[in-house]
């Protein structure tokens, strides 16, 4: 499937701010799933620093923006092609090593929700095992927005039984983690079948089987992503896959409006 | 009884000591005593003071400097080198495999749970080769001695080794007392220390600086107890000292205002724990580090001494394995010895550990300064049960090694020379070569008996010769 | 080249010890007075907690004025940041900060002044002892002084430490006038009276000027030659003109080594202009408070412009 993305993000801020940095992950990679045919990111209001791939190989750019600068804007476009493959990503690649997902972290902390949907999840083969997990998740966390917000741990999520695809995502990792899958997060777009506008990115969960390598599952929607999935960072979390993450100084609060269309 | 370095008993009075000790017996015993109190008035009024954790700013003390030398023969010292680079050489090759490909965790001569379970395992290190392939640039291994021929190393200190300032003023401080002693015995310089670091850390400049580079050292600023250091380190090498609300990424480079502007940072001898390093990658509210430094150093466009993540090496339980470290990596056996440690976290080691308690030194994996841990020997029978507690309730938490008899070297007390324990610290350069600056900083145990060296823990320092023999 | 942080601290290393040594010489002249006054001393050493800008805090701690409770809130009271002890707290976490700045002569007169205030200063101060203590805090800050100046380089580390200095002292001399401007106002009542001479006493005191009048004006108190002596004699070290003669210069040679002009540069020169042409009468004209408030608000908007294109933040 051919998708054609914008990706605008707008800073404004209520008063100036004397210096301010953005890092973005906003380049997606060409790999098994998908083939980048054209990718732009344009910036307005602040400056390119450095360009370098983090931890997991996600192209990221760090941009700062001074002097009484009162909007960022930043925008990402392109043009991907995706290939169907019942959710597999493939092989594990990179210098970070596996156990390194086995992990947990901060956002993904197992306390005792956490632990008791691991358990509920039963024998079987990994995959169905997964899959059940998955299933687990969309039932115990009801799809909610503006029920939490960045910092909202999995237990958390999970203990109100409400979030968004962020926290679906986190309770999965945890869960998948405590059962000893490696597991990673994914930050993306998905083309929706009922509109070409959206307000947020979107975001599953990846997690490693034997045999068949990183294996995608979407808790928000019940299914392992297929064609219409574009992966743009991976991460041990939100806090290290997010397309964009900065820190200011001074005083001034920050307004962010973003809009995102992916269409065919 | 422990092996004294310089022995004045019966044995006979070691050849290393010979010269001073010529010297030391045409001198008025009512002189030298002048001379200590001379010693610590200079270290006072220039501020030499150590700000000891946990004590108000107003404590601020001294580390207390003995006036005898503590002195090694120039053949001792070459084997103490030979040692000291196989292991850092090993050491950077180390760091270097667990941030890429990990090769020990695959051949399975290393666990991989010391590595997974590791909190000073730096994921943002991963895939990150800094200039020469160098993580640890500077380092100060702990070295003890227990007989003629006898050392092994208690400690790598590859993360932040402080203490080289003392090195330095000891030095000075005996040359300005003893001139003539100098005349009369012919010891290796370390005066070009400061020298040697600033040579160091431009060799490993970021490949994309041309020309001569500009080297900071990164300060957490004046209540740090090591400032004193800081900018003594500094000064010496002619650089600046930072401080992070001094830097911010311009033009991709880190750079320091100046009343002239920013200007650019090529190597940064940072002073600072990896945590705070960078509020935008680690803890979000430090106000101590640089925003953005972690994406600058990814990029290639700073190098940072020492590398973020080397902490890892410091790890006690790591530590143990030094041994199959040094071998995997170099292919030859260890000049320099560990000293034998059990890990507490193996069910056996933990069980031989408590029914020894009395005979053993404990330390916390993570710990440093001495803080944390129970020499069993010297401990009551209710701080040796309290330390029990606390070591079955986590016991991956400690390392034990048996409590060695350290060397002693005489101090100068009220009553004349009197042996008391000491280590060694000598200060190892790393970047396109290595380089040990003869000397070092040798830690003594004041109190008669005491096995514990810590400045923390009311140690004192002497000054240290390396022979030119 | 120096990092701006450095230049900063430079600058209030300097201002702090300034700022002590002014407190000492306030605290005597309030001493001075209340041992030659008759009546009631309490409005002398009010008029003193006035000088040193101190009047809120002071009530905030105090309800009497006297000579140990305004000895106390200005050189033992930490919680009073102009206090002595307070500002040489601050001008040593300032100087350990630039440490690498400045001469081990320089540090180590600053480091020992340090220790030997806080141990003067650690109990409260009995009234006889007050003299002795005033002395000690004099002397401590004339040592430093005399370090900084016989062994600093004069380069751009020296430039900033001197105009901290000085534009604490001019501030320091303008607020002392501004206290006691009404005195020095042509009013018939009080020509040729000798009841109000201890007025100018406590001026003239107060920035340790006393004698050096007597050597210039033959020891005739009149309020335009007061005026003048502290405003614009070039010759008094204490005065407006001096200290901006001073201030100007160091900005002069900033400009030379950075080849560089800034705006601060501009203010200081029209300022030390004005100081230079302008007869005391001419201020007299002008309205001597509305002269001295200008000058104070000025001052600091020098400081601040100095901050500002020396990137001290």
């Amino acid at each position: 499937m051919r998708l054609k993305i914008t990706h605008r993000t707008e800073y404004s801020y209520d008063a100036p701010v004397s210096y301010a940095l953005q890092r973005f992950r906003l380049s997606p990679r060409s790999d098994r799933t998908q083939t980048i045919h054209s990718w732009s990111l344009t910036v307005e209001g602040a400056r390119e620093e450095v360009r370098f791939d983090d931890q997991y190989g996600n192209d990221t750019r760090l941009v700062s923006a001074e002097n009484g600068q009162e909007t960022i804007k930043v925008t990402a476009s392109g043009e991907v092609e995706t290939l169907e493959t019942n959710g597999v990503t493939g092989p594990h690649r990179g210098f970070a090593p596996l156990w390194l997902f086995q992990n947990e972290t901060a956002l993904t902390a197992a306390g005792p929700e956490i632990v008791d949907l691991a358990e509920r999840v039963g024998e079987g083969n990994e995959l169905d095992r997964l899959h059940r997990l998955m299933g687990l998740v969309r039932e115990k966390v009801a799809y909610e927005t503006g029920s939490t917000d960045s910092a909202t741990t999995a237990e958390q999520a999970l203990a109100q039984g409400r979030g968004v695809c962020q926290d679906h995502t986190h309770v999965f990792l945890a869960a998948a983690r405590h059962l000893g899958f490696p597991a990673r997060y994914v930050s993306g777009y998905l083309k929706l079948d009922e509109a070409d506008e959206q307000a947020a990115s979107h975001a599953w969960a990846e997690a490693h089987v034997d045999m068949l390598g990183w294996v995608a599952f979407d808790c928000s929607n019940g299914i392992s992503p297929d064609e219409r999935y574009v992966r743009l960072a991976i991460g041990r979390d939100y806090r290290e896959a997010m397309p964009v993450s900065g820190i200011r100084h001074g005083a001034a609060q920050e307004r962010l409006a973003v809009h995102i269309t992916v269409e065919q | 009884m422990a092996f004294d370095e310089m022995r004045l008993d019966e044995s006979g009075l070691r050849e290393p000591y010979r010269g001073y000790d010529r010297w030391f017996r045409q001198q008025d015993p009512l002189r030298l005593t002048e001379k200590m109190q001379d010693a610590e008035r200079v270290f006072r009024k220039t501020g030499i003071t150590f700000a000891v954790y946990g004590e108000e700013e107003a404590s601020e003390r001294l580390i207390p400097f003995d006036i005898v030398p503590r002195i090694i023969s120039g053949s001792e010292w070459r084997k103490l080198t030979q040692g000291i680079e196989q292991r850092v050489q090993a050491l950077n090759a180390f760091l270097d495999d667990i941030y890429h490909r990990q090769e020990i965790l695959r051949a399975g001569r290393v666990p991989k749970d010391i590595i997974a379970r590791n909190e000073a395992f730096l994921p943002e290190m991963i895939g990150v080769r800094p200039p020469a392939g160098v993580y640890t640039h500077i380092i100060g291994t702990d070295i003890v001695r227990t007989g003629e021929n006898e050392f092994f190393v208690l400690e790598d200190n590859a993360r932040t080794p402080s203490g080289v300032s003392y090195m330095l003023e000891n030095r000075e401080t005996m040359m300005q007392l003893f001139p003539e002693l100098f005349r009369q015995v012919k010891v290796m310089p370390v005066e070009n220390y400061p020298q040697l670091l600033r040579q160091s850390l431009s060799a490993v400049k970021p490949a994309s600086c041309e020309g001569v580079p500009t080297v900071a050292v990164l300060t957490p600023g004046i209540f740090n107890s090591a400032y004193f250091e800081h900018a003594f380190l500094a000064d010496q090498m002619g650089v600046e000292l930072v401080e992070g609300q001094d830097l911010r990424v311009v033009d991709g480079h880190v750079a320091m205002r100046t009343t002239e502007g920013y200007k650019q940072i090529d190597v940064l001898y940072r002073r600072l724990d990896d945590a705070f390093l960078d509020p935008l990658t680690f803890l979000p509210d430090s106000v101590l580090g640089v925003a953005g430094i972690m994406d600058v150093y990814r990029a290639g466009n700073i190098t940072i001494a020492n590398a973020p993540g080397t902490g890892i090496a410091d790890d006690k339980a790591i530590y143990s394995y030094m041994p199959e470290i040094i071998e995997f990596y170099t292919g030859r056996k260890a000049v320099l010895g560990n000293v034998p440690t059990w890990r507490c976290s193996e069910p056996d080691s933990l069980k031989y550990v408590l029914e020894h308690l009395h005979e053993l030194v404990v330390k916390e994996v993570h710990g440093s300064g001495g803080y944390g841990m129970l020499v069993g020997p010297a401990a009551s029978r209710k701080e040796r049960e309290d330390f029990a507690r606390k070591l079955s309730a986590r016991p991956s938490n400690y390392i034990a090694q048996p409590t060695l008899s350290l060397s002693t070297c005489p101090i100068l007390t009220k009553s004349g020379l009197a042996p008391r324990h000491v280590d060694l610290r000598p200060f190892v350069l790393v970047s396109d070569r290595i380089r040990i600056v003869p000397g070092g900083l040798t830690r003594v145990a004041l109190k008669e008996g005491s096995l514990v060296v810590n400045s923390s823990q009311g140690g004192g320092t002497k000054d240290t010769w390396v022979l030119d023999d | 080249m120096l990092l701006g942080r450095a230049a900063n601290g430079l600058y209030w290393m300097s201002r702090y010890i300034e700022r002590a040594e002014n407190m000492a010489r306030l605290v005597d002249t309030g001493l001075r007075l209340a041992l030659t006054q008759t009546s009631t001393s309490a409005d002398e050493w009010a008029s003193v907690v006035t000088s040193a800008g101190a009047r809120i805090a002071f009530a905030e701690r105090y309800s009497e004025f006297d000579a140990v409770t305004v000895s106390d809130f200005l050189l033992r009271d930490i919680t009073n940041p102009s206090s002595v002890m307070a500002s040489m707290e601050t001008a040593r976490n300032n100087a350990r900060m630039v440490r690498t700045a400045l001469t081990r002569e320089t540090w180590e007169s600053i480091n020992e002044a340090w220790m030997a205030l806080k141990r003067i200063l650690a109990d409260p101060i009995d009234e006889r002892e007050l003299p002795k203590v005033l002395d000690a805090i004099k002397r401590e800050t004339a040592l430093i002084r005399g370090a900084f100046q016989g062994t600093m380089l004069r380069n751009e580390i020296f430039d900033f430490a001197q105009m901290g200095t000085l534009i604490e002292r001019a501030d320091n001399t303008a607020r002392i006038l501004d206290v006691k401007y009404y005195v020095l106002l042509p009013s018939v009542a009080w020509v040729g009276s000798s009841l109000d001479n201890h007025q100018w006493e406590t001026i003239l005191r107060s920035v340790s000027a006393h004698r050096s009048y007597r050597w210039v004006y033959e020891a005739e108190y009149k309020p335009a030659n007061v005026a003048d002596y502290l405003i614009l004699d070039r010759r008094m070290p204490r005065s407006l003109a001096f200290c901006y003669r001073g201030i100007a210069e160091a900005l002069d040679y900033l400009a030379d080594a950075y080849g560089q002009r800034h705006a601060c540069h501009q203010l200081v020169h029209t300022k030390l202009t004005k100081l230079k042409t302008c007869a005391i009468k001419d201020i007299f004209e002008e309205g001597l408070h509305e002269f001295l408030t200008d000058f104070i608000r000025d001052n600091s908007a020098l400081g601040d412009q100095i901050a500002k294109d020396y990137r001290f933040y």
